[in-house]
């Protein structure tokens, strides 16, 4: 494990942006932008997932230091960088639902784990289903707040399904945290815990796809 | 007292006394049954005070709770500052677009006058017509969002994290707006006739912001608040996490804390340390899919863990109960309140040993 990843994640938990930068950059001495964010940037941020999820560490952290990192990743991997992982193709999208902020956690954390992703912004059942397969999306992430959503799920995976599309769905948000079983009643193909979880799954499915 | 004739409120504050009523009270917090109940969709339900009245009276008797919720939805208080409100077939309404658009707005906020704002209006009514129809024999719990919660309605959640790291000047006149705001929605509700207030707050929970944190901000303000509300408030976290600081919430004057599912109800309550009483903790969103067994195993479980002594309200983690919760789980919670929670709990000892 590299040594940087604990000091890293300190200054971020403590939203201290001159210290976690300053660690950054020591990384970016021996490292190339892209190993730096595998080695330090992507387990610091899965270290705050788990700890959140644990109940260690606060949404306010995790917001924050997943917003900063990906601006601090944004300088040294640009958007067009060919290191940036535009493979699978990957939307995420809040469905049918009010709640921006889960999308936008998970969103900066696979941004600043070196992923480039479409974002849907918000998005009811039809146009969703459309547009994924229209775009030839592979991997689609749901986020989602409130129950009567959550359960929408369903509806996108079954059209999904019906149409063979092929399409991996990765859902979260509160509800499937407070029913651990939600996510298969509504036929996704998993759930991510947080935002970091997002990046491992799609890591995994990566794999798989290739 | 003769405990076989104890009424809802006398059970209610025994326990809040720390004392063992005649059996645990249900505070079943359901508020969009009523409109299932009344056959209206939820937007009409809750466009007059007589349906919420109505509603509220017959869940009373059909679940056999021991409490009446004022409560309507969150976004009400939004509607008061100007916001809008979005109506869902199937779950509960919703806040529209923020009202604060940008942090400089803050500088010119005014808060709306409870006395006069429309949609308020039909709250005090809703409640002056549960206590002409019950008196002193049910409590009526009314509610407010607390000055340091709304602000996620009001501005969205992620600009007011910015907000409150980064501004913190901005931050304080908002609370000064809000926590006027509350007050005085509070008091109003009280005299109305409500007999307690649960002071929404799960900005504070430990699941959103770091007790270091709370401790400067969220735990001042309620402080603040709490010291102005002329009666009983319960905090609750809407399901948040809160063992971290649950003496530091018993520091603000609450009487109640709401709590998670995510925590151990038995770890809670040794943590309130009789300072606090609980409320809580069945998690509203599985109870959609519970058979009766299942419900009647979560009360048992939750009663064996923090029943004993008094001190606690049996009722859902959030504070309110999902429309897609079926009649069947809800009579059967109120079975297995009736069944397992008649005091002395003398089954608890042994429920204990073996689980
Ligand atoms: C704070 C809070 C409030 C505040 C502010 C709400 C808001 N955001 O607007 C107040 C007090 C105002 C409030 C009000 C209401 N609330 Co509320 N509230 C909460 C609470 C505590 C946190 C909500 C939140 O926004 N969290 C931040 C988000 C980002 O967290 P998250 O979704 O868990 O996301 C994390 C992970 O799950 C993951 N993730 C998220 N999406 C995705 C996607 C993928 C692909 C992956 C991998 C991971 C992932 O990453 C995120 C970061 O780690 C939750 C309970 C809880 N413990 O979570 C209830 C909760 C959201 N509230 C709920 C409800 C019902 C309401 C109301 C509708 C009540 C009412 N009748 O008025 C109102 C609606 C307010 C509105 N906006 O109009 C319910 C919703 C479920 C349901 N029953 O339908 C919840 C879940 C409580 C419960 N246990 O039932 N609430």
């Amino acid at each position: 494990m590299n040594p940087l990843i604990k000091p890293f994640r300190e200054s971020l938990e403590m939203l201290d942006r001159v210290q976690a930068e300053s660690v950054f950059q020591q990384a970016l001495t021996t490292l190339s932008p892209i190993q730096a964010v595998e080695q330090v940037v992507v387990p610091a941020l899965e270290q705050i997932g788990a700890a959140w999820e644990a109940g260690s560490v606060a949404l306010s952290q995790v917001y924050m230091s997943g917003r900063f990192c990906e601006e601090l990743v944004e300088h040294v991997l640009p958007p067009s960088d060919p290191d940036r992982k535009h493979q699978p193709r990957s939307a995420i999208v809040v469905l049918s639902d009010y709640h921006m902020l889960g999308k936008r956690i998970v969103y900066s954390v696979m941004r600043a784990s070196g992923f480039e992703l479409f974002d849907y912004g918000r998005m009811g059942v039809d146009e969703l289903v459309a547009r994924a397969q229209a775009d030839k999306i592979r991997v689609l992430l749901i986020s989602v707040l409130i129950l009567p959503s959550a359960l929408r799920v369903r509806d996108v995976c079954t059209r999904l399904k019906a149409a063979a599309s092929g399409i991996k769905v990765l859902v979260g948000g509160a509800p499937f945290l407070f029913d651990a079983q939600m996510w298969q009643e509504v036929g996704a193909d998993a759930m991510g815990h947080s935002a970091a979880d997002a990046v491992n799954i799609v890591e995994g499915w990566m794999g798989e796809m290739q | 007292m003769n405990a076989t004739t104890m009424n809802s409120m006398q059970r209610t504050l025994t326990t809040l006394g720390q004392q063992e009523p005649d059996r645990v009270p249900l505070f079943l917090l359901t508020t969009l049954h009523g409109a299932k109940e009344l056959g209206m969709s939820i937007e009409d339900y809750y466009a007059r005070a007589e349906n919420v009245i109505e509603g509220q009276l017959r869940l009373l008797k059909k679940y056999r709770a021991d409490c009446l919720y004022g409560f309507f939805y969150a976004s009400i208080e939004v509607e008061a500052w100007g916001g809008s409100t979005i109506y869902l077939p199937d779950g509960p309404p919703l806040c529209g677009a923020p009202i604060i658009q940008r942090p400089e707005d803050i500088d010119t906020l005014k808060a709306p006058d409870v006395a006069t704002a429309p949609c308020l209006q039909r709250v005090f009514a809703a409640i002056r017509g549960l206590k002409a129809a019950v008196g002193d024999t049910v409590p009526i719990i009314g509610v407010a969002i607390s000055p340091f919660s709304l602000p996620i309605m009001q501005m969205g959640f992620d600009k007011y994290i910015e907000l409150l790291y980064e501004q913190p000047e901005r931050f304080e006149k908002l609370m000064a707006a809000n926590i006027a705001f509350s007050v005085a929605w509070s008091n109003a509700q009280l005299a109305a006739g409500a007999t307690a207030i649960c002071y929404f707050d799960p900005m504070s929970s430990t699941t959103n912001i770091p007790r270091e944190l709370y401790l400067k901000t969220g735990q001042q303000v309620a402080k603040r608040a709490i010291a102005q509300i002329k009666g009983p408030t319960a905090t609750h976290m809407a399901s948040g996490r809160c063992l971290p600081i649950m003496a530091d919430i018993a520091d603000t004057g609450t009487a109640v804390v709401g709590v998670s599912g995510l925590e151990d109800l038995g770890e809670l309550k040794a943590a309130a340390n009789k300072r606090v009483s609980l409320l809580g903790n069945l998690n509203g969103i599985e109870m959609r899919r519970w058979t009766p067994e299942q419900a009647e195993a979560a009360v048992k479980c939750a009663i064996a863990r923090a029943g004993r002594g008094g001190g606690l309200l049996l009722g859902d983690n959030h504070g309110e109960i999902p429309w897609q919760v079926p009649d069947e789980v809800l009579l059967a919670i109120g079975d297995a309140v009736e069944r397992w929670g008649r005091y002395p709990l003398d089954w608890v000892e042994e429920y204990l040993a073996v689980t």
